[in-house]
């Protein structure tokens, strides 16, 4: 490093880079009296720059800066998040009270009727109760039910933000240029990385918490398949509506939504499979479910526990896509034939 | 009296366009200076990377009669037709119904314009597909909010009409072109609007369909009398039902007037060569080649201005001197030679060259 530190004295400031020095530790190296190759020159990353001078900081520095930035602005941010946010914790729990608690004899034929109502094949339903009964006999059942219920809400949300957002995109240019960054981030981040930030603003027991990283990661598809069906609406038809002086309203509701249906509910279809695969990872932060199973057998090293926990999730993730699948073919069977 | 103010009305002018000019383009008023009559537009749109629409359209809409737009691909028909109901916003000019400007109107009156007064019948038929035939015939209707019971009856009227009867609970995919156009016309009809505006309304069907659907409009307007601006590019479509006659080149207007007039004294080598491919004899009428006086002489028989040269040929059984009285509604109003029917089915500019040899 001696190269650095005959740089910065050659430009006088040895004294600046010593008035930093606290205590300094003699290196190995200089023990041991090692010469370094003169082809052997570091990149002058802050690291090794701050080796030759004590006042410029170090790499970690910057992460710890960023995290105390972070502390900062917690109180604040918490004051404006957390009522917003509360809603979210109440509807998650609520919804994990009422499908864990209503009895299992109750809960079954429901399922059979709404997957019945919304597939209309006897096939998908039939193997819907199979998996149930799979899960009852292997006592996954209440587990299984958690992660349903985490699932069916945060869908639920998502659809209730995603659809609107999309609509926005599609109508305005500018919305859309605005949005597809943030969409794009979302898609593109490690899932991990979300679990981080919200772990610094909300404690680690509220359901909010993990309800919110389910919810950014599972919305993108919704978001940007609403807008890409809008605007895939057929123009002829759109000249027709607005030939005949549809207002803004009538043409929303009358034509796009309706035509734009088929790709809404397959941004649907992908939402609730991400919200499945993230409901999984989010058990990191206390979220119930089949996904603590999982995590207990990589913890313990119980192969079993994590495999049957494994198979539920598979199955799990069979039932909510041939549902969601059918009912979206059923729809454009009426449309297109 | 009486009679003469009505006829008088029914050719009222119930559109006006004055001056129209529609260029596309980053900054089409700077180019509108450079335009005058028959500019090129290949031209204008190598040096100012601007494409001419619409170059100075000045045409009458006669209300209750049907006025054909006709033209070659790219000659500015749709740009034309959807300015009527402001579909497409114009560079300059006006665009006059009942004395208003169409194109100063705000948005609320554009829009109730386009619920009570205009309705548009399309080539791609643009029905809604997650519609019935009902609901889509009662399209109209439903935009204006109107009782769902009166709106059914009249939309079913219609479907009848159109003899769609049967179909009103089918999606329009399960229909063929033509009984879906068909759904269009009686969505049109549904609307009660006195203009309809058709764009190449027919084109997309095949020929027999098309004749069909062509005398069902005739048939149509006979008692409905409606406004009609209707778009082809097919002379022989715009002949057969055709009241006035525009023809559009490269965005501007060659010729317009009464069909039969034009075939006869075309103006322009471009509508020499659109009406050089016609079957005279079929398209050619009794009363737009007679002399309009009485003749002393004997005359073979009697025929009705309405029908066609070939009818009159047939009639006459081949014969080439004969002289026949035409009738309008059984009134003589005129007499015609055989003569004068052969040289009419020669083209006007092998006649011309002929006699100048
Ligand atoms: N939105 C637009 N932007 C740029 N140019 C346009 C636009 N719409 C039409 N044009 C141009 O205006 C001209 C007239 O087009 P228009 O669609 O009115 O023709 P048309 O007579 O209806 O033809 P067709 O018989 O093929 O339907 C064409 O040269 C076309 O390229
Ligand atoms: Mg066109």
């Amino acid at each position: 490093m001696a190269a650095f530190e005959n740089v910065f004295s050659f430009f006088g400031l040895s004294e600046w880079c010593d008035s930093g020095k606290q205590k300094a530790l003699i290196s190995l190296k200089s023990l041991k009296n090692e010469e370094t190759a003169w082809w052997d020159i570091p990149f002058p990353s802050l690291d090794n720059l701050h080796k030759a001078c004590a006042s410029i900081p170090q790499s970690r520095d910057l992460t710890a800066s960023l995290e105390d930035g972070f502390l900062y602005i917690r109180p604040s941010l918490r004051t404006v998040l957390d009522p917003i946010t509360q809603p979210l914790s109440w509807m998650l729990d609520s919804a994990l009270y009422l499908f864990t608690n209503t009895p299992w004899w109750i809960l079954l034929p429901l399922f059979m009727l709404a997957v019945q109502w919304s597939a209309r094949s006897w096939k998908i339903t039939a193997f819907v109760v199979s998996c149930i009964i799979f899960y009852l006999a292997t006592d996954h059942y209440s587990y299984a039910m958690q992660t349903l219920s985490i699932i069916f809400v945060c869908t639920v949300l998502c659809v209730v933000i995603g659809v609107p957002t999309g609509i926005l995109m599609a109508r305005s240019n500018t919305v859309q240029r605005m949005l597809i960054p943030i969409l794009d981030m979302l898609q593109t981040l490690p899932t991990f990385v979300y679990l981080i930030p919200l772990i610094f603003i909300f404690k680690i027991t509220e359901p909010k918490l993990y309800g919110l990283a389910i919810i950014l990661y599972a919305i993108v598809p919704v978001i940007r398949l609403t807008d890409l069906g809008i605007r895939l609406v057929d123009k002829d038809v759109i000249e027709a509506a607005n030939a005949y002086g549809m207002t803004k309203r009538q043409l929303l509701f009358n034509v796009q939504v309706p035509l734009a249906m088929p790709n809404i509910m397959a941004g649907v279809n992908q939402t609730i499979m991400m919200s499945l695969a993230m409901v999984v990872i989010a058990s990191l932060v206390s979220a119930p479910g089949l996904g603590t199973l999982v995590l207990d057998g990589i913890n313990n090293l119980r192969l079993g526990v994590g495999f049957m926990a494994g198979i539920g999730i598979v199955l799990l993730a069979i039932i909510l896509d041939r549902v969601s699948k059918s009912a979206l073919k059923r729809m454009n069977k009426t449309y297109h034939g | 009296m009486m009679t003469t103010t009505q006829s008088q009305k029914s050719s009222d002018v119930a559109i006006s366009i004055r001056n129209l000019f529609k260029i596309f383009g980053d900054d089409p008023k700077s180019v509108l200076p450079q335009l005058h009559d028959g500019i090129d537009k290949a031209d204008v749109q190598r040096k100012t990377g601007h494409v001419i629409g619409l170059n100075n359209i000045n045409v009458d809409i006669q209300s209750g009669k049907i006025t054909v737009i006709m033209g070659l691909s790219g000659s500015g028909k749709s740009t034309l037709i959807r300015h009527i109901n402001r579909l497409i916003e114009p560079t300059a000019g006006e665009i006059l119904l009942d004395g208003e400007n169409i194109l100063n109107l705000p948005d609320d009156k554009l829009r109730q314009l386009r619920q009570t007064r205009m309705s548009m019948v399309f080539q791609k038929f643009a029905l809604l597909p997650h519609r019935t035939v009902l609901q889509n015939t009662m399209l109209a209707p439903m935009v204006r909010n109107e009782d769902k019971v009166k709106s059914e009856k009249e939309a079913r009227y219609w479907l009848s009409r159109v003899e769609l009867d049967g179909y009103e609970d089918a999606y329009p995919h399960q229909l063929s072109g033509g009984m879906q156009q068909r759904v269009g016309i009686a969505r049109a009809l549904t609307s009660n609007a006195d203009f309809m505006l058709m764009d190449e309304a027919f084109s997309a069907l095949d020929p027999l369909i098309r004749t069909s659907m062509q005398d069902l409009l005739l048939d149509l307007q006979e008692d409905l009398h409606k406004t009609i601006i209707f778009i082809t590019h097919d002379l022989d479509e715009a002949l057969k039902i055709a009241d006035h006659l525009v023809v559009l080149k490269d965005g501007f207007v060659v010729q317009q007037g009464n069909p039969q007039h034009i075939i006869l004294n075309p103006s322009d080598p471009y509508i020499e060569e659109f009406v050089s491919d016609i079957n005279r004899a079929r398209v050619l009428r009794v009363g737009s080649v007679m002399k309009p006086s009485k003749t002393t002489k004997k005359t073979a028989g009697s025929i009705d201005s309405k029908q066609s040269l070939e009818q009159l040929i047939a009639q006459a059984d081949g014969d080439v001197k004969g002289i026949y009285a035409v009738t309008e509604k059984d009134k003589t109003v005129g007499h015609i030679e055989m003569t004068q029917v052969y040289k009419a089915l020669v083209r006007y500019n092998l006649t011309t060259s002929r006699r100048a040899k």
